[in-house]
């Protein structure tokens, strides 16, 4: 096993690790906020990347824009989701909330997969982030690095804008006693649905982000789910830097993982859930909720 | 006759199926301090949660400077300049001193200043940095009435703002409430305390299971003792 | 707020028991008779899912949990039991005790894991580790991973009856059901499913009280997940396939489908749950709809409007014209 390889899949590791982060922090802003374990946000994923492509092939719009268009759309459509389905289980077992989401996820990705069947559309590497640099130990893709760079600016972005801004202490005091926010003149159920919006946006985003790494599949969303899901259990629902320090880490492990024992890559994200739901049940970072 | 801040006219309130409030009748005049007293479970919190919209199911009339609120959302009601203090306090465990204080918006320009609000509130600032959760129930308790007077609120709703707190700290409260009243504000009060309510408030309201019994001015005080401590069951 | 399992005490007056007779008489009589109107493959087809869902609903129903990767018991069931059935030479009632032998291991691990959890925790938690047993069946090379365990014969009853025959193969795999199903019922209305309950209505009461809550939650998951396996070694066999599907999430999630359709909680609803869902499966693959698509969309009408499920509201509005009797 040479270094090359090894930072190769460590890279590799700390893509995958990006969008587990991205993933994982719109799953625990909603959470935090309402209680509901969004398993849509594999669709709006989903979504993010097929309006990408649906911008380059109806309308020959390209990925710079897709960037701000596709997240804004998915965004939207999660919101009118939110405002006429996802609202009516507010009061019910957070469970409801689990299965109603789950449901709406199945209906996107079958629906999708109705119209584009499994294969796969290409969706091209832009232009001004082709080709790479040798750095020596190893061979670094510009585009790699750019959805490395870009999730970090994003994840670390919505990092700032919950913990130090009015707006985010707005959000912060809304998820401890919405009631009492209200009474202080601040529209909680707007907030609400624009930081629904936000999470939803992410994923969106996300998706732009990966259509030309993993490109443009109706089931890339579900693949994704279930590893973001256990990333958020070994994370803990509590803490937003928490989620995205454990998708990162989680991801980097598991590339590791692939470069020593590949067969068993994809279960060492399930193997550390395990150990941290025997010791630590409330997860790493998690508060008891 | 100064305006009236709040007219309330048979108003009803639920919770879910349960009928709490029977048709109440009060007014708050502007200035006025006003204290709602009456026993445990008399219904005097929910009418304050009425008034302010959080109690969901309510119907009859309450008008606020004016407006009719009876349909309106909480922070439609709190943007008329109406505060809320309640009586869990709700100082946000997540957030610091800081935060907490400049936390709700400013609802009108004459709120008041920091400057004046770590005067008369010292202890604030020098836990500015200290998380909510670690603050004594007499700190706590100045922290919502703190933000409060910051944001320019010219009606205050206080739940019980001494239960629970030493006589040294009730006693710092009771300068506060005269420093409201010195500024022109209006109080409308829930309080057991009614040594406290007595030296503080223009009138009383008596409450019992969800109506108004009774009203008292400061003048009369003296005279209906009797009759005060056995709505009261002291 | 808690999920809305329909009680039993409709059934506990004597209409409601009543009525139960009957509907298990009916049950009966469509059980004995069905074979001569409907394809005896597709009946065999749908009394595993039936057992599986009456399965599911012993952990969600009884014990309030809600699993999120139920397929892993079921499909770990059908690959052992396809395995030695085919390459061992497992007599018929052989491979499905070691189908259920290999359920009851897999439920041990991942209740002892899960089982402290609760709610949204142990759904994804669930979740999670089926998808590890699901990479497991990709990875080991027994299970040929997307060929599946193909062929598996299904062998003789005892010795005695050969079960190529599909008439017998039906007979004993409804026999197998309805022992399944009596078992379930019998645990629902023993003392064991009575603490369950408890349990699951006011557990820190019943931990003051002295019960140990966590070993009572454990046996109800290894009993949800052995049956589970019994029917999914059943399917195996029967079928004479075991494949990916079977512990991938698709399966996990509709069973979850069935008992919310039929009524959670209730003794028949996973019944009734598994046989629309199955029969529908069957229909609309044929006229090529997506089915997905159909479930989900059911999915969210069921938990937007109609959360008791079909036996559940039947339930309800039973117990509301029986007290407005009783007045």
């Amino acid at each position: 096993m040479s270094a090359m390889a090894l930072f190769g899949q460590v890279l590799l590791g700390l893509i995958n690790g990006s969008f587990y982060a991205m993933l994982s922090l719109g799953l625990a802003i909603v959470f935090g906020l309402l209680g509901i374990v969004n398993a849509a946000q594999g669709a709006f994923y989903m979504l993010g990347a097929f309006v990408a492509w649906m911008l380059l092939q109806y309308l020959g719009i390209g990925y710079w824009p897709s960037l701000i268009l596709a997240p804004l759309a998915v965004a939207i459509f999660g919101i009118i989701l939110e405002r006429t389905i996802i609202r009516r289980v507010y009061n019910l077992d957070h469970l409801y909330g689990l299965l109603l989401t789950l449901g709406l996820f199945q209906i996107i990705q079958g629906l999708f997969v109705y119209w584009y069947g499994t294969s796969g559309q290409p969706y091209d590497t832009p232009e001004l982030l082709s080709g790479g640099h040798n750095l020596g130990f190893m061979f670094l893709p510009n585009y790699r690095a750019w959805v490395v760079v870009a999730s970090l600016i994003l994840c670390f972005g919505t990092w700032y804008a919950i913990e130090k801004t009015r707006l985010g202490a707005y959000l912060r005091a809304a998820t401890e006693n919405p009631t009492l926010v209200r009474a202080f003149g601040i529209n909680v159920p707007l907030l609400v649905t624009l930081a629904f919006g936000g999470g939803v946006a992410l994923a969106g985003i996300a998706g732009v982000l990966a259509a030309p790494i993993y490109q443009v599949n109706p089931l890339m969303g579900g693949n994704i789910l279930i590893t973001v899901f256990a990333v958020v259990v070994i994370g803990g629902f509590g803490s937003i830097l928490g989620s995205i320090v454990t998708g990162l880490a989680l991801g980097v492990l598991e590339g590791l993982s692939k470069v020593f024992y590949p067969e068993a890559s994809n279960m060492v994200i399930f193997a550390i859930m395990i150990v941290v739901l025997m010791l630590k049940p409330q997860g790493l970072f998690g508060r008891e909720r | 006759m100064s305006s009236s801040v709040l007219e309330i006219a048979g108003l009803h309130g639920y919770y879910g199926e349960s009928h709490v409030l029977h048709g109440i009748d009060l007014q708050v005049g502007e200035g006025e301090v006003v204290t709602l007293i009456g026993r445990n479970g008399a219904g005097k919190t929910t009418t304050l949660r009425a008034i302010m919209g959080i109690l969901a199911k309510r119907g009859g009339s309450v008008k606020v400077m004016g407006t009719e609120t009876i349909k309106l959302p909480p922070e439609r009601i709190a943007r008329l300049g109406v505060g809320y203090v309640p009586e869990e306090r709700g100082i946000f465990a997540s957030l610091n001193v800081t935060e907490n204080l400049m936390l709700p918006p400013t609802l009108a320009p004459n709120g008041m200043g920091l400057d004046e609000i770590y005067r008369l509130f010292p202890n604030l600032q020098d836990r500015a940095r200290s998380q909510g959760s670690k603050l004594s129930g007499g700190e706590q308790q100045m922290l919502a009435i703190a933000r409060i007077l910051r944001t320019g609120a010219r009606f205050i709703l206080l739940d019980e703002p001494t239960e629970g707190l030493a006589p040294v700290i009730v006693q710092q409260i009771g300068r506060v409430l005269d420093t409201v009243r010195a500024k022109g504000l209006t109080v409308l009060m829930v309080e057991q305390n009614f040594r406290f309510a007595a030296n503080v408030a223009d009138r009383h309201y008596v409450m019992e299971s969800g109506k108004i019994i009774d009203m008292i001015t400061k003048s009369e005080i003296a005279g209906k003792m009797e009759r005060l401590e056995e709505h009261l069951g002291v | 707020m808690a999920l809305e399992i329909s009680g039993i005490s409709a059934s506990e007056t004597g209409t409601g028991r009543g009525l139960e007779w009957l509907a298990m008489g009916i049950g009966v009589v469509l059980l004995i008779g069905a074979p001569f109107v409907v394809y005896p493959v597709f009946l065999m087809e749908l009394l595993c899912m039936a057992l599986f869902a009456c399965a599911f609903n012993l952990l969600i129903g009884g014990g309030g949990l809600l699993s999120f990767g139920h397929a892993a018991f079921f499909g770990g069931g059908a690959y052992i039991a396809a395995e030695t059935a085919k390459e061992f030479g497992f007599p018929f009632e052989l491979a499905i005790l070691a189908g259920t032998a290999t359920a009851i291991f897999l439920g041990l691990i991942v209740g002892l894991v899960a089982i402290r959890r609760s709610g949204l925790i142990f759904a994804m938690v669930t979740l999670a580790l089926a998808q590890a047993v699901y990479f497991l069946a990709l990875r080991l090379p027994f299970t040929h991973s997307e060929d599946g365990i193909q062929a598996v014969p299904r062998g003789w009853l005892f010795g005695i009856v050969d079960l190529r025959d599909n008439m017998a193969m039906y007979y004993v795999t409804a026999a197998i059901f309805f022992l399944g199903y009596l078992l379930v019922r019998r645990v629902w209305k023993s003392p064991f499913g009575q603490v369950l309950r408890a349990i699951k209505d006011n557990q820190p009461r019943m931990i003051s009280l002295g019960f140990p809550v966590d070993r009572y939650k454990l046996i109800n998951f290894i009993l949800s997940a052995a049956l589970a396996g019994t029917a999914g070694s059943l399917k195996a066999v029967a079928l004479g396939l075991a494949t990916l599907t079977d512990v991938d999430f698709s399966t996990s999630a509709a069973v979850v489908l069935m008992v919310l359709l039929g009524g959670l909680g209730t003794l028949m609803g996973p019944v009734v749950g598994a046989i629309i869902t199955v029969s529908m499966d069957e229909y609309l693959a044929g006229i090529g709809i997506p089915v997905p698509v159909v479930i989900g969309v059911i999915f969210v009408f069921i938990i937007l409007i109609f959360r008791r499920g079909i036996v559940g509201e039947f339930l309800y509005y039973l117990e509301r014209w029986q007290a407005r009797g009783a007045r």
